[in-house]
Formats: structure tokens, C-alpha cells, sequence
């Protein structure tokens, strides 16, 4: 069919065109709108035949230009990457099509601006996923940060104003102020940013100073919300929800764990991490961060902050893999991108549907609600047992391999943490749904049914389901990440 | 040491000179002073030089035909011609500079110019070119 | 036979073609064809560096005797990888900043002076090339005031648009011309001493000096008097007030020319005229010129965070930047004198382009450029805020960027002196540098515009050498190659000693 090398840079630059092509059909709404499902379409074609590649145990690779010496802009595919970019293109599908649905059922204005910046974001995204070094990582990751900053502040009030600032502050302050110099120190003291199978730091770098350069990764990926570096999470909700949808559950946050797990396997080496024990200091404030962010969900009324805080926490489910550095651990949090991903992004779908249909917006006002939009609510309710981990859900995989991980290396409290947040997620993930169907209303509202909005969700709940039962094509490429 | 220092006199008179501008330059508030001290800085670098070429018992560095002649060396009065003029330029700029900041802020004792740019928001604008030009 | 005249002659031209075509400009009445005179010396200009760079590339080294007299007799132009990466670097910007100079000058300046504005922009840029080529001590002097006592005129033109210009240009010309006869008072002592003034035969004979006392009193004089011209910490002082409130044409030409001129000098001054006495050159550098370097980062980078006006932001913005350059060239080794060259290239991109910029949004704008005043300017004006951001992230140093190759090697440079301390004070700096710059783009592009604002007009003759500026940051942080070379051959050429 196509060539790898064709392959990736039409998923590299599919999304881009999109992006360009958006403002050029503005006038013709529905072409403009068909634009992004289509791009997502052809780039998610190219993501599957890059990832059949990479489990065929080859690495597709693109070469663009030599900066200097042990540095290139090139692009290769782990099979890290590999999940990664057919998470974010897979997705973009499903999310282009709802954002069509969201932003005409709410009347919204710029809609162009925001399909285009969409896609420059879906394409900074798969850059990511596919980048070959730290050096390129690093460019698209602040590119990502940048196309992302109108889609946040769309609505241009003050709220969204004061978020976008609090956003970029502190996205962009610490990725300039920490992931950068640690980015600079890799490369003095190796003289290469690759990713290798097995890492390259062991040898190069002081054991005694490991923790010190994982600590200015793990803060710099602000995207990965690791507590304190969290803030800007729940402030970026303000956003129309196809981008806390795509972004905020799929895209932007994957990009942050997806750093911090290549940086862990393919920079650090699991086998550097876990004898060293560099790593141990970020398993508790992973473990931390879970169980807080967990205790501040339940607080909170509005949905969507539910759901951000309910991300923060399942985006340190994946750092704590990470951290724990064992085979299983790894895969097992490389496997959560893919059940988080499917799973959060239908809580974000249904929570847009119910703000579309209904105008609700808190988890108080849903009593009763459920009778209304059945679909959604169960739709709602499946991606909850997923990311709660409960079979025949496919969150249950990666959880359990987490479990197993922790277990394995030791780390007995952190299987009573996992479970305690199961727990926690079983409360506050439930609730909405329990209210939706088992109380009688407190609000009537007049309920407008917007097809774009329901079938999204709908399909990303059954494609959780699904992931279940196929989990042994991500697994696969999972456990090629961990082979030396 | 008194025959050094008399051996070397001229060159503490360029010292003196030379410290005397600076001073001037730093301590005076008055910005026609200043050049002045600037103008005795930079005499004092021409003294400086031209004793430097000064050979003893040397004459003034113009042929006579005369092989035996022991001349002062030539080469420090030609910097030093054109040290004068470059002394000469950087006096009239910034006497004509002088005259501008006088026009524009009534007064050319730094403490009164700089109390006017506090007080005084920006410049008188001034356009002097039409806007629908180009 | 004209064609091989021209080429020998190269050199020359260089500063030649632009000081004759002054007093042309200075009498034409039309302010557009005293800048096309201005275009076409700078232009020419360009494409003679051009030339000599290539000529240059395989470390060869053109000596070219003024009026056929002999060295150390007569006055020598020395071009040598050094000195034409650093003329290339010069001669373009400068006929960059020419191009948008043509609308930034008819907005600030009135059109009966443009022909002498004109006028004193060909001779700073006449006698920067000089400057920059001469190997002779005291025609070096020469140089130097023909740059000042011009720049003093351009920044003085200022006080069209702001009365505060003619006191910038006044100190300026004090502390410069200060400056200048200490750099004469040291060349004094080493004529002294060695009895010549070309700066090859200095090196060759001050070994054997009747040293003492006279060679470091000449070496400290010319060192001081230099760093003033430079403005390294603490005698900087003159230059946030002269780039701040002069032309904005004015500002992109200094900011980006003039200080590299002066490094230049400091670094000929140490590596090739005192290059055969070591001792007190490693002293100076290590134990003065690398605190004050440092001293000049943060003290350049702090006043900025402070400073609400955008212009003399980055003009103290530059005396940090200045400080890096000097920090790589007081590291004295190949590393870290190419990582200073590699800046001066770089840097001279960067602020160009910012201050090309700023020009652009003060001719929009009709006021001051503020923090104030340009709320919201990155929606209004699109397309040169655009280029401000790429040149501000070359700043900061983000990859990719022209200025992420220049941190990245002047960090190596430090790491293979095992100076941690200074490294870590160069990284904070560098974390510090993000403050100002994210409290400019956050104004211009997070906050809105002020209720009923005019309509803001774009002008291609400002954004387009702007841009080509701005893509000029992002290809040199894509390939750096030619430069890094460039900067290479210099720093062997700076150190394999011998003017």
C-alpha cells in the first residue's frame, strides 16, 4: 500500500493540512467541518501501518535536517510511539465529528480558528508520538503547548483569559525552566538525544545525580499534571469541551506521560532506574498525587473539574508505572494511555453532550437526567467501569498490570493505594450516573437531541469495551518497548 | 628619588591634567563643564604622547640634510594631529548637542534635566513627516 | 583588469565605498535617495564581506597595505576567518536594518535632516568595518571615533520624537569618547615600549619588552578603555538610555553592530597583540573580564525585568547578551571563543530583529512602545508580532532557534572548564531572561487591546527584512553548521596567535 516513509509523513503532515485547509473552505461550512474527520481518517491509516511496522520489530524512521553534531531533527517511531499515534489519530476521528456536533448545537463563534488550531494540535501531537529525539520531542511538545492556548481561551472572556494565562505560565515556564536544561543535560553528558532500547544513561551520568535529572523531567513535563505542576488542568476546563475532550483527556496530557515514560525507558533505561533506585522518590508523589487529586474530585460539583482532577490522578497512574521501572509496571502503564484515553474521552464527550442537549453543568442539577439521555448516561456509565478498572472493561487490563507490577517490586502500600482510589473512583465517578437514573428530577430543562454529540460517546464506550477483548495488539507493542 | 621625580615631571603634569578632566567630567554637574574637562582629558593624552616622543637632546623631526642630526621622533605628533582633530569633532558635537538639550529642556545643569524628564512626561511630539505619506 | 583592481582592493572598499558615499547623502535633498545611496554602500558592502568570507573560509589570510605602504610602516587592513565571519555578521545586518530603515526613518525623522541621518548611518557602518579590519593600533582610535561620534548623531536625531535622545546621545559621547582616550592612553604605553603600532609587530615584540610597570599600565588602559566601547558591566551605563531612546532604525543598527565590533577588538587585544604575554592576559580574563561578564548578565537581565518601557528593555536586555559573548571570549579556549563568535553571529540576528520590531509597532503605534501601550498588539498586528515572537524565543534560547545554538555551546564551553558555578549562574540567567520576555508576549498577545483602538497598519517595508530576519533566526538554529565552522575557524585563527 504505502511505503513506511510515505507512511509517516502523511501522518506527520496529514493533520497539518487539515489545519491549512480549514481556513481556506471556511466558507463551506460542511466542507471545512468534513475536513477533520477525513484527516483523521487518512492519519489514522497511516498510524496503523506505521504500528504493524513497529511490531514487526522494525523502527520507521524520517530524516529532515542535521543541526549540529549528535543533533538532527528526525523522526522515529518507538513502539511507544507507535500507541501513542494511533491513540491521538484514532481519536481525532471521533473528536473532529463531535466538535462539529458541540460547536454548531452551541452556536459557537470562530469556529474556524478552532478547527484549524485542532489539528495544528492533533499534528503537534503525532510529532510527538513519533519524534526520534528529546531535541525534536521537546520543539513539538512547546509547539503543542502553543497551538493549544486559543483553543482554551476560545471564548475570549476573562475566565478564559486569566486560565489561558495560568495555562501557559505554567506550561511553558516549566518546560523552559526544567525539561529544557534537563534536555541540555542529557546531551553534554552523552552526546546524543536518542531514544535506545534499554536507555543510555547508565554509565554516563552519577547514579547519586539520577534522581536530580528524573525530578527536572518529571516537573517539566508540566503535561503530565504531577502535582503541583497540576494547576493548570482543572483552569484549562473553561475550554469548549471537544478540547478537553481530545486534549485535555487524549492529546496534551498523553504527550506529558508519553515524555516521561520515553524518557524512563528509552533515555534512563528501566534497568538504570530500578537498580539505582532514582526513581523512588517519584513513585510516592505519584501515589500522592492519585490519592489527592482523587480526595479533591469528590469535592467537586461541576463536571467537567470532576473529570480534570479524576485525569490528574489517572495520568499518575502512568507516571507511577513508570517510577516503579519494572517490565510489567511499564507496560502495564503504557497500556493505560490507550484505556484512560478511550475512557476519559467518553466521560468528556458525554459531559459536552449534556451540556449541549440539557445545559447543565453540575453533577447536582443530573438527577434524573438520565431518563432524558439514556444513551448518553450509559455511555457515561461504561467509560466510568473502565477507568474505575472494573472487567469487561479494558481499563481492568492495565490496571491489573499495574497491580501486578507494584507488587512485584515490592511496593505493597502502593496496591493499597491502587485499590483505595478504585474505590474513590467507584464514589465519584458512579455518582453522576446513580443520580441520572435513580432520583427523581430537581431541574427540568428542555432537552434538544444533537445526534453528533450522542454517537461519539457512544462509540468511544464500546470501543473501551472492545479494547478489552483486542487488548493484544497494544499489549504486544507494549511489551516490544521493554525488550533490550 | 627627587631627580626621578624631576626626570619625570612632565609626565606628572600629564597625570595632574589627566585626573583634573576626569574629575571635571564626573564631579560637575554643568554639561558645558564636562566637555570642558573632557577637552583637558584628552590635552592631557596629546602632552602625554608628544613627551613620549621626545628624544633628549633631540630636535624638532624636520630634514636638514644633516646625517649626524639626532631628531624627536615624528610619529607621536602625527597621532597626536590626529588625535586634535578627533578632540576638535567630539568638542563641537556635543557643544552642538549642548545647545539642543538647552532648547529642549531650558537648562543644561544635569540635576535640572533630569528632575524635568521625571516631572515632564514624553518629548514634545513632534511628526515631522505627514502620516499619509507612503 | 577593472575586475581584478576591484578584487585586490576588497578591503578597502569595504570602508571606502561607504564613507565616500556620505557626504553624498548628507546634500541630497530627497530622503528616499539618501537611502538608496545608504542601501547601495551597505549593500555593497555585503557582497564584498561576502567575498572576503569565502576567500578567507580555508584559513587563508588577506594582509592589505593602504596606499602600498609596508607594514609596520604603513596601516594594514588584516581580513582572517575572524574578522570576516565578524564583517559578514555586520555587513548584513546592516543592510537589513537598511531595508526597514527606509519607512522607520520617514516616520521619525523629519525629511530635511533624512539625507544627513543618512549620511552618519554610512559612516558608522564605514567606520565599523574599519574597525573591525585594521591591524593597526591607533587607525584602529581612528575608527572607533568615526563609528562614535556618528552613532552620537543618529541616536541625537531621536530628539524629533524624544527630547531624552539628545541626553543618551550626550553621555553616550562622554562616557565614549572617555572610553576612547583611555584605549589611546594604553596604545601610548605599548608604542612606548615596543616602538611600533601595528598590532602584529606589538605581538611579535612585546615579549621581549622592557616590560614592567608600562606593559600592564598600556594593557590595562586599552583593556578599559574597550570594555566601555563593549559595554561590559559596570560601564554599560550608557547604553539602555542610547538604544533606548534613539530612531528605532537606529536602535536595530547599534544593537545589532556596534558592541560586536568592540568584542571584536577585546578579543584582538588579547588574543593576538598581547597574545605573546599570556600571563597577565589569563589574570585580566579570568580574575576581571569573566566576573564582570557575569556581573553584566544578571545586572542587564534584572534592570529588564524591571523596566516597563520596551525599547530600553532590550537594550539592557543586550547588555546581558553582551555579557555572554564577553563570558565565551574570556574562556580563552577554542570552545569558548568559538561559542562567543557563534553569539556575536546570532545575536546580532536576535536583536535586530526585536528591535526592527519594536520599530515597526512604535511607526503603527505613534507613541512610545510600553507595556502599556502594546496590550493586545499580537492580534492587531499580526504579522510583525509574529516575528517578534520567533526572535524573542531565539532569546530565550528555545531550540531550534539561532539562539538555542548559541546557548548550547557556550554552556559546553563553560562545562569543559569545569566552571560549575558559572554554569549554574549562566542557567539561571537564562531562566530569568523567560521573565521579561514572557511579561512582553503575555502583554502583547494575552491581554486585550485597549478599548477603542485605531486600526493598526502593517508596513511591508518594515515586516518584510524583518522577517527575513526572523526566518533567518530559525534556519541558523536548523543549521547551524555554517556558522559553528565559521566561528571555529575564527577561534583558530583569534589563537593560533599573529594578527
Amino acid at each position: 500500500m504505502m511505503s513506511l516513509h510515505t507512511a509517516m509523513l502523511v501522518g506527520l503532515l496529514a493533520p497539518l493540512f487539515v489545519a491549512i485547509l480549514t481556513p481556506v473552505l471556511a466558507v463551506r461550512h460542511v466542507w471545512r467541518d468534513a475536513a477533520g474527520p477525513i484527516g483523521g481518517v487518512i492519519t489514522f491509516i497511516a498510524a496503523v501501518h506505521v504500528a504493524l511496522a513497529v511490531l514487526d520489530g522494525e523502527t520507521p524512521r524520517l530524516f529532515v535536517a542535521q543541526i549540529a553534531e549528535g543533533l538532527a531533527l528526525e523522526f522515529a517511531v518507538t513502539p511507544l510511539g507507535a500507541i501513542f499515534g494511533l491513540v491521538a489519530s484514532g481519536l481525532w476521528i471521533l473528536a473532529a465529528l463531535y466538535s462539529v456536533g458541540y460547536m454548531r448545537g452551541n452556536h459557537e463563534k470562530h469556529q474556524t480558528r478552532f478547527a484549524a488550531f485542532y489539528a495544528v494540535a492533533v499534528h503537534a501531537a503525532m510529532a510527538v508520538a513519533w519524534s526520534g529525539n528529546l531535541l525534536v520531542l521537546f520543539v513539538f511538545y512547546e509547539i503543542l503547548t502553543f497551538s493549544t492556548y486559543p483553543l482554551v481561551t476560545h471564548k475570549e472572556s476573562a475566565l478564559a483569559r486569566n486560565a489561558g494565562r495560568l495555562y501557559m505560565s505554567i506550561l511553558v515556564g516549566t518546560s523552559v525552566v526544567l525539561l529544557l536544561p534537563a534536555v541540555v543535560w542529557v546531551w553534554l553528558s552523552t552526546g546524543t538525544l536518542d531514544f535506545r532500547p534499554g536507555g543510555y544513561l547508565a554509565g554516563q551520568i552519577d547514579p547519586a545525580m539520577a534522581p536530580i535529572l528524573l525530578a527536572l523531567f518529571a516537573f517539566g513535563v508540566g503535561k503530565a499534571a504531577l502535582m503541583p505542576i497540576h494547576r493548570w488542568l482543572p483552569a484549562a476546563m473553561v475550554a469548549p469541551t471537544p478540547v478537553s475532550a481530545l486534549l485535555h483527556a487524549v492529546a496534551v496530557v498523553k504527550a506529558g506521560v508519553f515524555t516521561i515514560l520515553t524518557v524512563v525507558v528509552y533515555v534512563f533505561g528501566i534497568d538504570f532506574l530500578a537498580e539505582t533506585g532514582a526513581a523512588d522518590w517519584l513513585v510516592w508523589l505519584s501515589a500522592f498525587t492519585i490519592l489527592a487529586s482523587s480526595m479533591v474530585a469528590i469535592t467537586k460539583d461541576d463536571i467537567k473539574a470532576r473529570l480534570a482532577y479524576s485525569t490528574i490522578s489517572q495520568l499518575s497512574y502512568i507516571v507511577l508505572g513508570a517510577a516503579i521501572a519494572s517490565s510489567i509496571a511499564v507496560q502495564g502503564a503504557t497500556l493505560h494511555i490507550v484505556m484512560h484515553a478511550a475512557g476519559k474521552i467518553t466521560l468528556f464527550f458525554c459531559a459536552g453532550a449534556i451540556y449541549v442537549q440539557a445545559h447543565l453543568t453540575k453533577i447536582s442539577e443530573l438527577d434524573g437526567q438520565g431518563r432524558e439521555m439514556p444513551w448518553v448516561f450509559a455511555a457515561f456509565f461504561i467509560g466510568a467501569l473502565s477507568i474505575i478498572g472494573i472487567p469487561p472493561l479494558g481499563g481492568s487490563w492495565s490496571k491489573f498490570m499495574l497491580m501486578v507490577g507494584a507488587v512485584d517490586s515490592g511496593y505493597l502500600v502502593i496496591l493499597g493505594v491502587l485499590g483505595l482510589s478504585s474505590l474513590l473512583n467507584i464514589y465519584y465517578l458512579l455518582e453522576p450516573v446513580s443520580r441520572g437514573f435513580f432520583r427523581p428530577k430537581v431541574k427540568t430543562v428542555e432537552v434538544t437531541s444533537h445526534p453528533l454529540v450522542v454517537i461519539p460517546p457512544v462509540l468511544t464506550a464500546i470501543l473501551s469495551l472492545l479494547l478489552f477483548f483486542y487488548v493484544d495488539f497494544f499489549a504486544a507493542l507494549a511489551k516490544l518497548m521493554v525488550i533490550s | 628619588m627627587i631627580e626621578q621625580l624631576a626626570g619625570s615631571w612632565n609626565y606628572i603634569i600629564v597625570v595632574i591634567l589627566m585626573m583634573t578632566g576626569l574629575f571635571i567630567v564626573i564631579a560637575r554637574a554643568n554639561l558645558v563643564k564636562k566637555m570642558i574637562g573632557l577637552s583637558i582629558f584628552q590635552t592631557s593624552v596629546f602632552i602625554f604622547y608628544i613627551s613620549l616622543g621626545k628624544m633628549a637632546n633631540g630636535t624638532a623631526p624636520i630634514l636638514d640634510g644633516n646625517p649626524d642630526t639626532l631628531y624627536s621622533n615624528p610619529l607621536p605628533h602625527v597621532l597626536i594631529l590626529t588625535a586634535i582633530v578627533v578632540g576638535v569633532a567630539t568638542t563641537a558635537l556635543g557643544l552642538a548637542l549642548i545647545l539642543r538639550i538647552n532648547e529642549a529642556f531650558g537648562s543644561v545643569e544635569e540635576d535640572e534635566i533630569i528632575a524635568a524628564k521625571a516631572s515632564q512626561s514624553l518629548a514634545r511630539p513632534q511628526r515631522p513627516t505627514s502620516e499619509a505619506a507612503e | 583588469m577593472m575586475g581584478t583592481a576591484i578584487l585586490t582592493n576588497l578591503p578597502a572598499l569595504l570602508v571606502v565605498v561607504p564613507l565616500l558615499l556620505a557626504p553624498f547623502s548628507a546634500v541630497l535633498p530627497i530622503a528616499g535617495l539618501a537611502w538608496v545611496l545608504a542601501l547601495v554602500g551597505t549593500g555593497i558592502s555585503f557582497l564584498a564581506a561576502l567575498m572576503l568570507q569565502s576567500v578567507t573560509e580555508n584559513g587563508v589570510r588577506i594582509s592589505y597595505h593602504l596606499g602600498n605602504w609596508e607594514p609596520p610602516w604603513g596601516i594594514e587592513f588584516v581580513v582572517d576567518s575572524a574578522s570576516s565571519l565578524t564583517l559578514v555578521v555586520m555587513s548584513g545586518l546592516g543592510f537589513l536594518a537598511t531595508l526597514a530603515a527606509r519607512r522607520l526613518v520617514a516616520i521619525e525623522i523629519a525629511d530635511k535632516d533624512s539625507g544627513k541621518f543618512y549620511a552618519a548611518w554610512l559612516l558608522v557602518v564605514g567606520g565599523l568595518f574599519g574597525l573591525v579590519m585594521t591591524a593597526d593600533a591607533f587607525n584602529l582610535f581612528v575608527f572607533l571615533e568615526i563609528s562614535a561620534l556618528a552613532s552620537v548623531i543618529l541616536i541625537g536625531m531621536g530628539a524629533g520624537t524624544d527630547r531624552r535622545a539628545l541626553v543618551a546621545g550626550y553621555h553616550y559621547l562622554v562616557i565614549g569618547a572617555v572610553g576612547a582616550t583611555f584605549y589611546v592612553i594604553g596604545v601610548g604605553f605599548i608604542y612606548a615600549i615596543t616602538g611600533t603600532l601595528n598590532m602584529g609587530d606589538m605581538a611579535s615584540r612585546l615579549p621581549d619588552a622592557a616590560g614592567g610597570a608600562a606593559l600592564y599600565v598600556g594593557f590595562g588602559f586599552m583593556v578599559a578603555g574597550m570594555l566601555v566601547k563593549a559595554a561590559i558591566f559596570p560601564v554599560h551605563i550608557w547604553l539602555p538610555a542610547a538604544y533606548g531612546y534613539a530612531p528605532s532604525a537606529v536602535s536595530t543598527l547599534l544593537a545589532a553592530i556596534a558592541t560586536k565590533a568592540a568584542l571584536y577588538v577585546l578579543a584582538r587585544i588579547f588574543f593576538t597583540i598581547f597574545a605573546g604575554t599570556p600571563e597577565i592576559v589569563d589574570i585580566a580574563l579570568s580574575n576581571i573580564i569573566v566576573p564582570l561578564a557575569v556581573g553584566g548578565i544578571f545586572v542587564g537581565t534584572i534592570m529588564a525585568i524591571y523596566e516597563a518601557d520596551i525599547k530600553k528593555m532590550f537594550a539592557h536586555s543586550s547588555v546581558a547578551q553582551i555579557g555572554y559573548i564577553a563570558l565565551g571570549l574570556a574562556l580563552a579556549t577554542p570552545a569558548g571563543i568559538s561559542a562567543g563568535f557563534i553569539h556575536i553571529g546570532n545575536h546580532a540576528l536576535i536583536k535586530g530583529g526585536i528591535f526592527m520590531a519594536i520599530g515597526g509597532f512604535v511607526a503603527a503605534l505613534g507613541t512610545r512602545a510600553s507595556l502599556e501601550t502594546i496590550t493586545g498588539i499580537g492580534r492587531r498586528m499580526p504579522i510583525t508580532a509574529t516575528a517578534f515572537l520567533i526572535c524573542g524565543l531565539s532569546l530565550a534560547g528555545l531550540p531550534l532557534t539561532a539562539g538555542f545554538i548559541s546557548k548550547l555551546y557556550l554552556v559546553r564551553a563553560i562545562l569543559e572548564t569545569n566552571s560549575y558555578v558559572i554554569l549554574a549562574l549562566v542557567l539561571i540567567s537564562s531562566a530569568l531572561s523567560v521573565v521579561y520576555l514572557w511579561k512582553v508576549m503575555e502583554v502583547m498577545w494575552m491581554q486585550p487591546a485597549p478599548a477603542r483602538s485605531p486600526k493598526l497598519v502593517e508596513n511591508p517595508a518594515i515586516y518584510l527584512p524583518l522577517w527575513m530576519v526572523a526566518l533567518g533566526n530559525i534556519w541558523f538554529g536548523i543549521d547551524a553548521g555554517w556558522i559553528v565552522g565559521a566561528a571555529r575557524l575564527a577561534a583558530t585563527a583569534l589563537l593560533g596567535g599573529g594578527a
